[in-house]
Protein backbone atom coordinates (compact mmCIF):
# COMPACT_ATOMS: atom_id res chain seq x y z
CA UNK A 1 0.00 0.00 0.00
CA UNK A 2 1.08 3.45 -0.81
CA UNK A 3 1.97 5.95 2.19
CA UNK A 4 0.14 8.75 1.96
CA UNK A 5 2.57 12.02 2.16
CA UNK A 6 3.46 15.11 0.37
CA UNK A 7 6.08 12.85 -1.47
CA UNK A 8 3.06 10.74 -2.75
CA UNK A 9 1.12 13.61 -3.48
CA UNK A 10 3.88 15.33 -5.56
CA UNK A 11 4.78 11.84 -7.49
CA UNK A 12 0.68 11.42 -8.00
CA UNK A 13 0.03 15.28 -9.28
CA UNK A 14 3.74 14.96 -11.89
CA UNK A 15 2.64 11.17 -13.10
CA UNK A 16 -1.44 10.98 -13.26
CA UNK A 17 -4.47 9.03 -12.00
CA UNK A 18 -2.22 5.64 -13.02
CA UNK A 19 0.67 6.58 -9.70
CA UNK A 20 -2.05 5.81 -7.47
CA UNK A 21 -3.25 1.96 -6.53
CA UNK A 22 -6.47 1.18 -5.05
CA UNK A 23 -6.95 1.99 -1.62
CA UNK A 24 -8.32 -1.47 -0.39
CA UNK A 25 -8.60 -4.99 -2.04
CA UNK A 26 -12.17 -6.91 -2.84
CA UNK A 27 -11.31 -10.12 -1.84
CA UNK A 28 -13.81 -13.30 -2.25
CA UNK A 29 -15.00 -14.24 1.36
CA UNK A 30 -13.24 -17.29 2.69
CA UNK A 31 -15.47 -20.24 4.25
CA UNK A 32 -14.47 -18.94 8.14
CA UNK A 33 -13.18 -16.16 9.83
CA UNK A 34 -12.73 -16.05 13.89
CA UNK A 35 -14.78 -12.43 13.80
CA UNK A 36 -17.14 -11.17 11.44
CA UNK A 37 -18.90 -7.56 11.75
CA UNK A 38 -21.79 -6.92 9.80
CA UNK A 39 -21.91 -3.22 8.60
CA UNK A 40 -18.95 -1.08 6.75
CA UNK A 41 -19.88 1.84 8.38
CA UNK A 42 -17.77 4.10 10.39
CA UNK A 43 -18.37 1.76 13.18
CA UNK A 44 -17.88 -1.60 12.10
CA UNK A 45 -14.55 -0.71 9.60
CA UNK A 46 -12.86 1.11 13.07
CA UNK A 47 -13.97 -1.90 15.27
CA UNK A 48 -11.87 -4.01 12.37
CA UNK A 49 -9.31 -1.77 12.18
CA UNK A 50 -8.66 -1.46 16.30
CA UNK A 51 -8.87 -5.63 16.25
CA UNK A 52 -6.70 -5.65 13.98
CA UNK A 53 -4.25 -3.21 15.82
CA UNK A 54 -4.86 -3.52 19.37
CA UNK A 55 -5.40 -6.85 19.45
CA UNK A 56 -3.71 -8.61 16.81
CA UNK A 57 -6.80 -10.42 15.47
CA UNK A 58 -6.53 -10.36 11.71
CA UNK A 59 -8.69 -13.12 10.14
CA UNK A 60 -11.83 -10.38 9.81
CA UNK A 61 -14.38 -9.50 7.58
CA UNK A 62 -16.40 -6.83 7.38
CA UNK A 63 -19.82 -7.89 5.49
CA UNK A 64 -21.23 -4.54 3.95
CA UNK A 65 -25.23 -5.06 1.70
CA UNK A 66 -24.21 -2.10 -0.21
CA UNK A 67 -21.08 -0.29 -0.29
CA UNK A 68 -19.00 1.00 2.57
CA UNK A 69 -19.57 4.08 3.97
CA UNK A 70 -23.28 4.38 2.23
CA UNK A 71 -25.10 4.23 5.57
CA UNK A 72 -25.63 6.61 8.30
CA UNK A 73 -21.22 7.50 8.15
CA UNK A 74 -21.85 8.64 4.51
CA UNK A 75 -25.08 10.72 5.57
CA UNK A 76 -24.33 12.61 8.29
CA UNK A 77 -23.48 16.30 9.58
CA UNK A 78 -20.23 15.28 10.84
CA UNK A 79 -20.47 17.17 14.18
CA UNK A 80 -17.88 15.87 16.64
CA UNK A 81 -18.07 16.85 20.26
CA UNK A 82 -17.83 15.06 23.80
CA UNK A 83 -20.39 17.50 25.56
CA UNK A 84 -22.34 14.75 27.52
CA UNK A 85 -23.48 15.54 31.53
CA UNK A 86 -23.66 11.57 32.73
CA UNK A 87 -20.06 9.77 33.26
CA UNK A 88 -21.15 6.74 31.03
CA UNK A 89 -21.57 8.52 27.99
CA UNK A 90 -18.82 11.37 28.78
CA UNK A 91 -16.16 8.49 29.24
CA UNK A 92 -16.84 7.16 25.80
CA UNK A 93 -17.08 10.34 23.76
CA UNK A 94 -14.00 11.94 25.70
CA UNK A 95 -12.27 8.54 24.66
CA UNK A 96 -13.14 8.85 21.26
CA UNK A 97 -12.43 12.89 21.15
CA UNK A 98 -9.06 11.79 22.26
CA UNK A 99 -8.39 9.58 19.17
CA UNK A 100 -9.84 12.28 16.29
CA UNK A 101 -7.31 14.13 17.62
CA UNK A 102 -4.38 11.74 15.85
CA UNK A 103 -6.44 10.19 13.79
CA UNK A 104 -5.47 11.42 10.39
CA UNK A 105 -1.60 10.16 11.97
CA UNK A 106 -2.54 7.32 13.03
CA UNK A 107 -4.81 6.13 9.64
CA UNK A 108 -2.30 7.67 7.33
CA UNK A 109 -5.27 9.35 6.09
CA UNK A 110 -6.62 12.81 6.22
CA UNK A 111 -9.95 13.14 7.96
CA UNK A 112 -10.04 16.52 7.68
CA UNK A 113 -10.82 16.61 11.78
CA UNK A 114 -11.65 20.56 12.18
CA UNK A 115 -11.60 21.57 16.04
CA UNK A 116 -13.67 25.15 15.71
CA UNK A 117 -15.92 24.65 18.41
CA UNK A 118 -19.01 23.56 19.29
CA UNK A 119 -21.46 26.41 20.63
CA UNK A 120 -24.80 25.18 21.86
CA UNK A 121 -27.42 28.30 22.64
CA UNK A 122 -28.97 29.50 25.64
CA UNK A 123 -32.67 30.74 25.67
CA UNK A 124 -33.79 31.35 29.12
CA UNK A 125 -32.21 31.72 32.30
CA UNK A 126 -33.19 27.70 33.21
CA UNK A 127 -31.32 27.08 29.79
CA UNK A 128 -28.04 28.84 30.87
CA UNK A 129 -28.51 26.75 34.62
CA UNK A 130 -28.09 23.67 32.83
CA UNK A 131 -25.72 24.67 30.55
CA UNK A 132 -23.53 25.63 33.80
CA UNK A 133 -24.60 22.11 35.56
CA UNK A 134 -23.54 19.87 32.31
CA UNK A 135 -20.10 22.38 31.69
CA UNK A 136 -19.23 21.94 35.14
CA UNK A 137 -20.08 17.78 34.73
CA UNK A 138 -17.83 18.08 31.84
CA UNK A 139 -14.72 19.74 33.51
CA UNK A 140 -14.90 17.60 36.55
CA UNK A 141 -14.62 14.69 33.61
CA UNK A 142 -11.66 16.34 32.21
CA UNK A 143 -13.87 17.68 29.60
CA UNK A 144 -13.46 21.21 28.17
CA UNK A 145 -15.86 23.50 28.37
CA UNK A 146 -16.54 27.22 28.48
CA UNK A 147 -20.01 29.14 29.50
CA UNK A 148 -20.22 32.51 27.42
CA UNK A 149 -22.41 35.23 28.06
CA UNK A 150 -24.69 37.04 25.40
CA UNK A 151 -21.48 39.43 24.74
CA UNK A 152 -19.39 36.65 24.34
CA UNK A 153 -21.53 34.69 22.21
CA UNK A 154 -22.19 37.67 19.65
CA UNK A 155 -18.13 38.00 19.47
CA UNK A 156 -18.50 34.16 18.19
CA UNK A 157 -21.09 34.80 15.89
CA UNK A 158 -22.09 38.14 15.25
CA UNK A 159 -24.93 37.58 12.69
CA UNK A 160 -26.89 35.68 14.98
CA UNK A 161 -30.24 37.31 15.44
CA UNK A 162 -29.62 39.71 18.66
CA UNK A 163 -32.16 42.00 17.47
CA UNK A 164 -36.03 41.16 17.50
CA UNK A 165 -35.53 37.05 18.22
CA UNK A 166 -38.46 35.17 19.52
CA UNK A 167 -36.20 33.72 22.01
CA UNK A 168 -33.67 35.80 23.07
CA UNK A 169 -30.07 34.33 23.01
CA UNK A 170 -28.89 34.38 26.87
CA UNK A 171 -25.12 32.87 26.42
CA UNK A 172 -24.00 29.79 25.56
CA UNK A 173 -21.97 26.29 25.99
CA UNK A 174 -18.83 26.01 24.35
CA UNK A 175 -16.48 23.39 23.67
CA UNK A 176 -13.86 24.25 21.87
CA UNK A 177 -12.15 21.06 21.27
CA UNK A 178 -15.20 20.04 19.15
CA UNK A 179 -15.85 20.52 15.94
CA UNK A 180 -16.69 18.63 12.21
CA UNK A 181 -14.59 15.64 10.70
CA UNK A 182 -14.79 14.84 6.62
CA UNK A 183 -17.48 11.78 7.17
CA UNK A 184 -16.41 10.14 3.95
CA UNK A 185 -12.82 10.55 5.00
CA UNK A 186 -13.42 8.04 7.97
CA UNK A 187 -14.95 5.39 6.31
CA UNK A 188 -11.85 5.21 3.92
CA UNK A 189 -9.40 6.01 6.06
CA UNK A 190 -10.58 3.18 8.19
CA UNK A 191 -11.04 0.74 5.56
CA UNK A 192 -7.90 1.27 4.04
CA UNK A 193 -6.32 1.18 7.41
CA UNK A 194 -7.52 -2.02 8.32
CA UNK A 195 -7.36 -3.60 4.68
CA UNK A 196 -3.64 -3.01 5.04
CA UNK A 197 -3.67 -5.01 8.25
CA UNK A 198 -4.96 -7.91 5.96
CA UNK A 199 -8.85 -7.42 7.16
CA UNK A 200 -11.38 -8.28 4.54
CA UNK A 201 -13.79 -6.07 3.46
CA UNK A 202 -16.80 -7.43 1.64
CA UNK A 203 -19.03 -5.19 -0.45
CA UNK A 204 -22.58 -5.90 -1.86
CA UNK A 205 -22.97 -8.85 0.63
CA UNK A 206 -25.90 -8.99 2.74
CA UNK A 207 -26.51 -10.86 5.87
CA UNK A 208 -29.87 -12.60 5.94
CA UNK A 209 -29.26 -14.86 8.42
CA UNK A 210 -27.42 -15.78 11.61
CA UNK A 211 -26.74 -19.53 12.34
CA UNK A 212 -26.38 -20.89 16.01
CA UNK A 213 -25.46 -24.02 17.53
CA UNK A 214 -26.93 -24.09 21.26
CA UNK A 215 -26.70 -20.92 22.10
CA UNK A 216 -23.08 -20.24 20.36
CA UNK A 217 -23.24 -18.41 16.93
CA UNK A 218 -21.34 -20.65 13.85
CA UNK A 219 -21.72 -17.84 10.94
CA UNK A 220 -23.90 -16.00 9.29
CA UNK A 221 -26.09 -16.53 6.24
CA UNK A 222 -25.55 -13.66 3.07
CA UNK A 223 -26.91 -13.13 -0.32
CA UNK A 224 -22.91 -14.74 -1.09
CA UNK A 225 -23.82 -17.93 0.73
CA UNK A 226 -22.76 -19.20 4.37
CA UNK A 227 -19.74 -17.33 6.29
CA UNK A 228 -18.41 -19.53 9.43
CA UNK A 229 -18.16 -16.95 12.03
CA UNK A 230 -16.69 -17.50 15.95
CA UNK A 231 -17.63 -14.12 16.98
CA UNK A 232 -20.19 -12.12 15.16
CA UNK A 233 -20.31 -8.37 15.71
CA UNK A 234 -23.44 -6.18 14.75
CA UNK A 235 -22.36 -2.35 13.39
CA UNK A 236 -25.74 -1.82 11.22
CA UNK A 237 -26.97 1.44 13.04
CA UNK A 238 -30.76 1.45 11.80
CA UNK A 239 -30.98 -1.90 10.97
CA UNK A 240 -29.93 -3.52 14.24
CA UNK A 241 -33.29 -4.49 15.04
CA UNK A 242 -33.47 -6.39 11.62
CA UNK A 243 -29.95 -8.03 12.46
CA UNK A 244 -30.86 -9.05 16.01
CA UNK A 245 -34.47 -10.29 14.92
CA UNK A 246 -32.24 -12.75 13.15
CA UNK A 247 -30.44 -14.32 16.10
CA UNK A 248 -34.30 -14.48 18.29
CA UNK A 249 -33.68 -10.89 19.93
CA UNK A 250 -35.37 -7.95 20.68
CA UNK A 251 -33.80 -4.18 21.13
CA UNK A 252 -35.04 -0.93 22.89
CA UNK A 253 -34.89 0.80 20.05
CA UNK A 254 -36.69 2.39 16.84
CA UNK A 255 -35.61 2.94 13.61
CA UNK A 256 -36.06 6.62 12.72
CA UNK A 257 -35.63 8.91 10.32
CA UNK A 258 -33.60 12.02 10.13
CA UNK A 259 -32.40 13.88 7.26
CA UNK A 260 -29.57 16.74 6.54
CA UNK A 261 -29.45 19.42 4.43
CA UNK A 262 -26.90 21.10 2.70
CA UNK A 263 -26.76 24.97 0.98
CA UNK A 264 -24.96 26.16 -1.83
CA UNK A 265 -21.61 27.29 -1.48
CA UNK A 266 -21.17 30.63 0.19
CA UNK A 267 -17.72 32.65 1.70
CA UNK A 268 -17.17 32.15 4.90
CA UNK A 269 -19.62 33.16 7.54
CA UNK A 270 -19.88 30.59 10.19
CA UNK A 271 -16.89 29.17 11.55
CA UNK A 272 -17.64 27.04 14.23
CA UNK A 273 -20.83 25.05 14.88
CA UNK A 274 -24.02 26.57 16.21
CA UNK A 275 -26.77 24.47 17.65
CA UNK A 276 -30.22 26.38 18.28
CA UNK A 277 -31.72 25.84 22.20
CA UNK A 278 -35.13 26.49 21.57
CA UNK A 279 -35.97 24.80 18.70
CA UNK A 280 -34.14 22.13 17.03
CA UNK A 281 -31.28 23.06 14.34
CA UNK A 282 -27.49 22.96 14.37
CA UNK A 283 -25.28 24.19 11.48
CA UNK A 284 -22.03 24.34 10.44
CA UNK A 285 -20.00 24.93 7.58
CA UNK A 286 -18.11 22.56 5.24
CA UNK A 287 -14.65 23.47 3.60
CA UNK A 288 -16.58 23.57 0.42
CA UNK A 289 -18.48 26.68 1.78
CA UNK A 290 -21.78 24.97 1.86
CA UNK A 291 -24.00 25.27 5.12
CA UNK A 292 -24.48 21.78 6.48
CA UNK A 293 -26.99 21.47 8.68
CA UNK A 294 -30.07 19.34 10.39
CA UNK A 295 -32.88 19.36 13.27
CA UNK A 296 -35.73 16.99 13.85
CA UNK A 297 -36.47 13.68 13.30
CA UNK A 298 -39.34 13.30 10.64
CA UNK A 299 -41.27 11.30 13.75
CA UNK A 300 -42.26 8.04 13.10
CA UNK A 301 -40.73 4.98 12.78
CA UNK A 302 -39.17 4.72 9.46
CA UNK A 303 -36.94 2.20 7.14
CA UNK A 304 -37.18 4.85 4.26
CA UNK A 305 -33.63 6.68 3.80
CA UNK A 306 -35.79 9.26 2.53
CA UNK A 307 -37.52 11.96 4.21
CA UNK A 308 -40.51 14.20 4.03
CA UNK A 309 -41.59 17.70 3.55
CA UNK A 310 -43.03 19.41 6.97
CA UNK A 311 -39.36 18.63 8.65
CA UNK A 312 -37.53 20.40 5.66
CA UNK A 313 -40.08 23.53 6.20
CA UNK A 314 -39.48 23.13 10.05
CA UNK A 315 -36.25 23.20 10.11
CA UNK A 316 -35.55 25.83 7.60
CA UNK A 317 -38.23 28.02 9.88
CA UNK A 318 -36.34 26.95 12.43
CA UNK A 319 -32.85 28.46 11.06
CA UNK A 320 -33.97 31.68 9.79
CA UNK A 321 -35.31 32.33 12.65
CA UNK A 322 -31.34 32.15 13.95
CA UNK A 323 -29.86 33.38 11.17
CA UNK A 324 -32.15 35.62 9.31
CA UNK A 325 -29.20 36.79 6.65
CA UNK A 326 -29.44 33.51 5.27
CA UNK A 327 -32.58 33.86 3.96
CA UNK A 328 -31.85 33.95 0.15
CA UNK A 329 -29.27 31.10 0.52
CA UNK A 330 -31.08 28.10 -1.89
CA UNK A 331 -30.87 24.57 -0.94
CA UNK A 332 -28.53 22.32 -2.81
CA UNK A 333 -29.41 18.73 -1.81
CA UNK A 334 -31.50 16.68 1.07
CA UNK A 335 -31.25 13.11 2.20
CA UNK A 336 -32.20 10.81 5.01
CA UNK A 337 -30.93 8.21 7.46
CA UNK A 338 -32.22 5.50 9.20
CA UNK A 339 -30.94 6.50 12.65
CA UNK A 340 -30.95 3.18 15.86
CA UNK A 341 -32.55 5.27 18.49
CA UNK A 342 -32.47 3.54 21.80
CA UNK A 343 -35.42 4.15 24.50
CA UNK A 344 -32.82 5.97 26.96
CA UNK A 345 -30.84 8.16 24.11
CA UNK A 346 -27.62 6.59 24.61
CA UNK A 347 -25.36 3.74 22.56
CA UNK A 348 -25.37 0.13 23.49
CA UNK A 349 -21.99 -1.83 23.33
CA UNK A 350 -22.00 -5.03 24.19
CA UNK A 351 -22.31 -8.48 24.77
CA UNK A 352 -25.92 -9.84 23.70
CA UNK A 353 -27.37 -12.52 25.20
CA UNK A 354 -26.11 -15.68 22.35
CA UNK A 355 -22.62 -16.58 22.80
CA UNK A 356 -20.18 -15.08 20.48
CA UNK A 357 -22.80 -12.19 19.52
CA UNK A 358 -21.80 -8.83 20.19
CA UNK A 359 -23.87 -5.48 19.31
CA UNK A 360 -22.63 -1.90 18.74
CA UNK A 361 -25.91 0.33 18.12
CA UNK A 362 -28.34 2.84 19.15
CA UNK A 363 -26.67 5.90 18.67
CA UNK A 364 -29.54 7.70 17.95
CA UNK A 365 -28.07 11.30 16.52
CA UNK A 366 -25.01 11.22 17.75
CA UNK A 367 -23.26 8.37 16.44
CA UNK A 368 -20.06 9.37 14.10
CA UNK A 369 -18.54 11.54 17.03
CA UNK A 370 -18.31 8.41 18.42
CA UNK A 371 -16.53 6.27 15.65
CA UNK A 372 -12.88 5.94 16.97
CA UNK A 373 -13.93 5.37 20.44
CA UNK A 374 -16.77 2.99 19.65
CA UNK A 375 -14.97 0.87 17.36
CA UNK A 376 -11.78 0.86 19.98
CA UNK A 377 -14.49 -0.44 22.41
CA UNK A 378 -15.79 -2.68 20.62
CA UNK A 379 -12.74 -4.13 19.57
CA UNK A 380 -11.99 -5.19 23.28
CA UNK A 381 -15.20 -6.26 23.79
CA UNK A 382 -15.18 -9.15 21.16
CA UNK A 383 -11.45 -9.43 21.69
CA UNK A 384 -11.75 -10.40 25.60
CA UNK A 385 -15.60 -11.30 25.90
CA UNK A 386 -16.35 -8.94 27.80
CA UNK A 387 -16.23 -5.06 27.71
CA UNK A 388 -13.78 -2.71 28.49
CA UNK A 389 -14.83 -0.28 31.84
CA UNK A 390 -15.42 2.62 28.98
CA UNK A 391 -18.44 0.48 27.75
CA UNK A 392 -19.55 -1.12 30.93
CA UNK A 393 -22.13 1.35 31.48
CA UNK A 394 -23.53 0.83 28.01
CA UNK A 395 -24.50 -2.70 28.04
CA UNK A 396 -27.96 -3.99 27.13
CA UNK A 397 -28.74 -5.39 30.35
CA UNK A 398 -29.56 -1.69 31.86
CA UNK A 399 -33.10 -1.38 31.09
CA UNK A 400 -33.39 -3.76 33.16
CA UNK A 401 -31.34 -2.96 36.17
CA UNK A 402 -32.94 0.44 35.59
CA UNK A 403 -29.30 2.10 35.43
CA UNK A 404 -30.65 4.00 32.08
CA UNK A 405 -28.22 6.99 30.81
CA UNK A 406 -31.19 9.09 30.18
CA UNK A 407 -29.59 12.63 29.16
CA UNK A 408 -32.66 14.46 29.33
CA UNK A 409 -34.15 13.07 31.62
CA UNK A 410 -37.12 12.79 29.89
CA UNK A 411 -37.91 8.75 30.16
CA UNK A 412 -38.25 6.03 27.70
CA UNK A 413 -39.18 8.03 24.40
CA UNK A 414 -36.82 7.10 21.45
CA UNK A 415 -36.12 10.47 20.14
CA UNK A 416 -33.06 11.51 22.55
CA UNK A 417 -30.22 12.28 21.32
CA UNK B 1 -47.56 11.74 3.21
CA UNK B 2 -51.13 11.71 3.80
CA UNK B 3 -52.71 9.88 7.01
CA UNK B 4 -56.46 8.34 6.22
CA UNK B 5 -58.34 9.70 9.72
CA UNK B 6 -61.45 7.37 9.61
CA UNK B 7 -63.34 10.06 11.15
CA UNK B 8 -62.30 12.82 8.45
CA UNK B 9 -60.53 11.08 5.39
CA UNK B 10 -57.06 11.84 3.83
CA UNK B 11 -55.11 14.55 6.12
CA UNK B 12 -51.79 15.71 5.29
CA UNK B 13 -49.49 14.37 7.96
CA UNK B 14 -48.40 17.49 9.77
CA UNK B 15 -51.94 17.00 11.39
CA UNK B 16 -51.33 14.53 13.23
CA UNK B 17 -49.09 13.48 16.56
CA UNK B 18 -47.43 10.23 16.74
CA UNK B 19 -47.84 7.65 19.30
CA UNK B 20 -45.56 4.77 18.27
CA UNK B 21 -46.14 1.11 18.23
CA UNK B 22 -50.01 0.34 18.96
CA UNK B 23 -49.25 -3.09 19.31
CA UNK B 24 -47.78 -3.15 22.94
CA UNK B 25 -49.46 -4.69 25.31
CA UNK B 26 -49.84 -2.98 28.88
CA UNK B 27 -48.94 -5.95 31.62
CA UNK B 28 -50.76 -5.76 35.01
CA UNK B 29 -49.63 -3.72 37.67
CA UNK B 30 -48.22 -6.63 39.53
CA UNK B 31 -46.66 -8.62 36.42
CA UNK B 32 -43.10 -10.04 36.58
CA UNK B 33 -40.82 -7.08 36.21
CA UNK B 34 -39.53 -8.74 32.89
CA UNK B 35 -42.72 -8.29 31.42
CA UNK B 36 -42.53 -4.47 32.45
CA UNK B 37 -39.08 -4.37 31.15
CA UNK B 38 -40.12 -5.50 27.59
CA UNK B 39 -43.61 -3.02 27.77
CA UNK B 40 -41.17 0.04 28.36
CA UNK B 41 -38.32 -0.12 26.97
CA UNK B 42 -38.56 -3.29 24.14
CA UNK B 43 -40.00 -2.91 20.86
CA UNK B 44 -40.25 -4.80 17.52
CA UNK B 45 -39.27 -2.41 15.18
CA UNK B 46 -40.24 -3.93 12.00
CA UNK B 47 -39.15 -3.11 8.55
CA UNK B 48 -42.55 -3.41 6.83
CA UNK B 49 -46.11 -3.56 8.29
CA UNK B 50 -46.09 -1.72 11.35
CA UNK B 51 -49.95 -0.96 13.29
CA UNK B 52 -49.58 2.72 15.18
CA UNK B 53 -51.00 5.10 17.30
CA UNK B 54 -51.50 8.40 15.71
CA UNK B 55 -53.13 11.58 17.35
CA UNK B 56 -55.60 13.73 14.47
CA UNK B 57 -54.10 16.84 16.61
CA UNK B 58 -55.33 19.76 14.21
CA UNK B 59 -58.06 18.31 12.88
CA UNK B 60 -60.92 15.72 15.27
CA UNK B 61 -58.15 15.14 18.10
CA UNK B 62 -59.36 11.75 18.23
CA UNK B 63 -56.87 8.48 18.45
CA UNK B 64 -56.43 6.30 15.78
CA UNK B 65 -54.56 3.38 14.52
CA UNK B 66 -52.74 3.28 11.16
CA UNK B 67 -51.39 0.66 9.33
CA UNK B 68 -48.55 1.43 7.67
CA UNK B 69 -45.20 0.05 5.88
CA UNK B 70 -41.94 1.64 7.46
CA UNK B 71 -40.16 0.99 4.51
CA UNK B 72 -42.45 2.32 1.80
CA UNK B 73 -44.94 4.39 3.69
CA UNK B 74 -48.18 2.51 2.11
CA UNK B 75 -50.84 2.94 4.60
CA UNK B 76 -52.67 -0.91 4.89
CA UNK B 77 -55.52 0.27 7.18
CA UNK B 78 -56.99 2.83 9.64
CA UNK B 79 -59.24 2.63 12.72
CA UNK B 80 -60.88 4.07 15.19
CA UNK B 81 -58.27 3.55 18.41
CA UNK B 82 -61.20 2.75 20.68
CA UNK B 83 -61.93 -0.54 18.28
CA UNK B 84 -58.49 -1.66 18.89
CA UNK B 85 -58.46 -1.77 22.19
CA UNK B 86 -57.54 -5.54 23.37
CA UNK B 87 -59.24 -6.26 26.69
CA UNK B 88 -56.40 -5.68 29.82
CA UNK B 89 -55.01 -9.02 31.52
CA UNK B 90 -56.88 -9.82 35.06
CA UNK B 91 -55.03 -8.89 38.09
CA UNK B 92 -53.75 -11.70 39.60
CA UNK B 93 -55.29 -11.76 43.20
CA UNK B 94 -52.21 -10.89 45.12
CA UNK B 95 -52.06 -7.37 46.94
CA UNK B 96 -49.02 -5.78 47.36
C1 LIG C 1 -28.88 13.04 8.77
C2 LIG C 1 -27.97 12.55 9.84
C3 LIG C 1 -27.20 13.46 10.56
C4 LIG C 1 -26.34 13.02 11.56
N1 LIG C 1 -25.53 13.93 12.18
C5 LIG C 1 -24.60 13.52 13.07
C6 LIG C 1 -23.67 14.45 13.61
O1 LIG C 1 -23.66 15.64 13.26
N2 LIG C 1 -22.77 13.99 14.51
C7 LIG C 1 -22.74 12.70 14.91
O2 LIG C 1 -21.93 12.36 15.75
N3 LIG C 1 -23.60 11.78 14.39
C8 LIG C 1 -24.52 12.16 13.47
N4 LIG C 1 -25.40 11.24 12.91
C9 LIG C 1 -25.36 9.85 13.38
C10 LIG C 1 -24.22 9.06 12.73
O3 LIG C 1 -24.24 9.27 11.34
C11 LIG C 1 -24.37 7.57 13.00
O4 LIG C 1 -24.65 7.32 14.34
C12 LIG C 1 -23.08 6.84 12.64
O5 LIG C 1 -22.56 7.27 11.42
C13 LIG C 1 -23.40 5.37 12.58
O6 LIG C 1 -22.30 4.68 12.05
P1 LIG C 1 -22.45 3.13 11.85
O7 LIG C 1 -21.17 2.65 11.31
O8 LIG C 1 -22.95 2.55 13.12
O9 LIG C 1 -23.66 2.99 10.82
P2 LIG C 1 -23.73 3.11 9.23
O10 LIG C 1 -22.75 4.08 8.69
O11 LIG C 1 -25.16 3.31 8.88
O12 LIG C 1 -23.23 1.69 8.77
C14 LIG C 1 -24.03 0.53 8.91
C15 LIG C 1 -23.85 -0.29 7.65
O13 LIG C 1 -24.48 -1.53 7.83
C16 LIG C 1 -24.96 -1.94 6.58
N5 LIG C 1 -25.97 -2.99 6.77
C17 LIG C 1 -27.22 -2.88 7.26
N6 LIG C 1 -27.85 -4.07 7.26
C18 LIG C 1 -26.96 -4.97 6.79
C19 LIG C 1 -27.02 -6.37 6.53
N7 LIG C 1 -28.13 -7.08 6.80
N8 LIG C 1 -25.93 -6.98 6.02
C20 LIG C 1 -24.80 -6.27 5.73
N9 LIG C 1 -24.69 -4.94 5.95
C21 LIG C 1 -25.76 -4.29 6.46
C22 LIG C 1 -25.51 -0.67 5.97
O14 LIG C 1 -25.61 -0.77 4.57
C23 LIG C 1 -24.50 0.36 6.43
O15 LIG C 1 -23.50 0.64 5.47
C24 LIG C 1 -26.27 11.64 11.89
C25 LIG C 1 -27.03 10.74 11.17
C26 LIG C 1 -27.86 11.17 10.13
C27 LIG C 1 -28.65 10.15 9.35
ZN1 LIG D 1 -59.75 13.28 12.24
Amino acid sequence: MTHYSIFSLVKGALCGPGAWSPAWREPEPKAEYDVVIVGAGGHGLATAYYLAKEHGITNVAVLEKGYLGGGNTGRNTTIVRSNYLLDGNAHLYEWSMKLWENLSHDLNYNVMFSQRGVLNLAHSDAQMDAFRRRGNSMRLNGIDAELLDREGVRAMVPHLNFEDARFPIYGGLLQPRGGTARHDAVAWGFARAADSRGIDIIQNCEVTGIRREGNRVTGVETSRGFIGAKKIGIAVAGNSSRLAAMAGLRLPMESHLLQAFVSEALKPVIDTVVTYGAHHFYVSQSDKGSLVFGGDLDGYNSYAQRGNLPVVEDVITAGLSLFPNLSRVKLLRHWGGVMDMSMDGSPIIGKLPVEGLYLNGGWCYGGFKATPGSGWVFAHTIANDQPHPINEPLSLERFETGAVLDEKGAGPVPGHH
Amino acid sequence: MRLPCPWCGDRDLNEFGYGGDATLQRPADDAPMKEWVDYVFFRDNPRGSHREHWQHIQGCRAWIVVERDTLTHEITGSWPANEMVVAAPAKSEVTP
